[in-house]
């Protein structure tokens, strides 16, 4: 006889294919049966994907939507029992799904999506306030190097995903979107999950300051008035949480 | 203190004190939209059995077409002609239904 773990392998198996594990037994049909818990699991991620990805859904449509989740949701078990973790690689799927290919926005739109979700899950950090910034910059604003907070997320699109991502809201109304590419920052705020559109410039420069460069060496990137507007940006919406000289 | 540093210093006590003035006043919830769902997608159907519907094994014929906002979205042609709408290809494998 197999061993437990055998079993729940072999079970976990059989739940994303058309043969039984072995050994179980039902009364009546027993292939029935058991396609109760592959529909449960398959309906259960579909719709933590449509709970996920709820502009992609309205954007597509329901039927679209649906059936697709099924073919990712077949060729992507959970890899971790963190549910909010599930769908990670969900935009990068539709990238390359040919029945989507007449909206190339969409796998950026299914960015802003998760973002927003990791966002919200993210650890809390103590923001700095503005006097507190400027005590720590000191002198020395060169060599300065910030700490954002664990929310902090950014979303370039080369398409109007920030836009189409809003008008795909409730109460929204979608019309044709703007031209050209669209950026966001997306952080979380008052347990919200905040989408701010911004230039690419400031994205730049919040991206390089996220990566730890010091502000000194923004320089290739930012001109003064682009690192102080990405500054306002971020002192703003609290999202400067350390501050350090290195 | 070099120039180049000095306006830097400006443009960032600038900002510090720009926002200092503005009492960092609370920003609108007008960008946050709930997050339906988040913390209870798990919820789901559940041991409810919302899916006895039958596992279909067949292979999918894919004939979908996205159908929802992104008719009223859509922009016209292409102006090199192409047409815009999506591949249609048969999609070679199972899915339950």
């Amino acid at each position: 006889m197999p061993g437990h773990l055998e079993t729940q392998t072999a079970f976990r198996a059989a739940l994303n294919s058309r043969d039984l594990p072995p050994g179980i037994t039902a009364v009546g049909d027993l292939d029935r049966r058991f396609s109760v818990y592959r529909n449960t699991v398959a309906h259960t991620l579909s719709d933590a994907l449509a709970q996920r990805f709820p502009a992609v859904q309205r954007i597509v449509g329901k039927a679209f939507f649906r059936q697709t989740a099924r073919i990712f949701v077949a060729d992507n078990p959970p890899r971790s029992p963190v549910l909010q973790d599930y769908g990670t690689e969900f935009p990068a799927f539709l990238a390359d799904f040919p029945p989507a290919a007449s909206l190339p926005y969409l796998a950026d739109v299914a960015l802003i999506e998760m973002a927003r979700g990791q966002a919200y899950h993210a650890a809390d950090a103590e923001p700095l306030s503005p006097a507190a910034v400027m005590s720590r910059i000191g002198a020395a604003p060169d060599t300065a190097q910030v700490t954002l907070h664990p929310s902090v997320r950014m979303v370039s699109s080369p398409h109007a995903a920030v836009s189409i991502w809003r008008m795909n809201q409730p109460g929204a109304a979608a019309t044709p979107p703007p031209p050209g590419p669209e950026t966001a920052l997306i952080f979380r705020r008052d347990d919200a999950s905040v989408v701010l559109p911004i230039p690419p410039d400031i994205a730049r420069t919040v991206t390089q300051m996220q990566s730890g460069t010091p502000l000194g060496a923004l320089g290739h990137v930012a001109d003064a008035d682009t690192v102080g507007t990405a500054f306002s940006t971020l002192l703003q919406n609290r999202l400067i949480v350390g501050l350090c000289h290195i | 203190m070099t120039s180049k540093t000095t306006t830097l210093a400006l443009a960032i006590f600038g900002a510090c004190a720009a926002v200092t003035s503005a009492s960092a006043q609370d920003m609108e919830k007008c960008f946050g939209v709930a997050l339906a769902g988040e913390n209870g997608c798990a919820a789901g159907p559940g041991t409810t059995c919302a899916g006895t519907s039958t596992i279909d094994y067949q292979g999918n014929a894919w004939s979908l077409v996205p159908a929802g906002t992104c008719e009223d979205m859509a922009v016209p042609a292409a102006a090199d002609g192409t047409e815009r709408m999506g591949s249609l290809e048969e999609l070679d494998r199972d899915i339950p239904a």
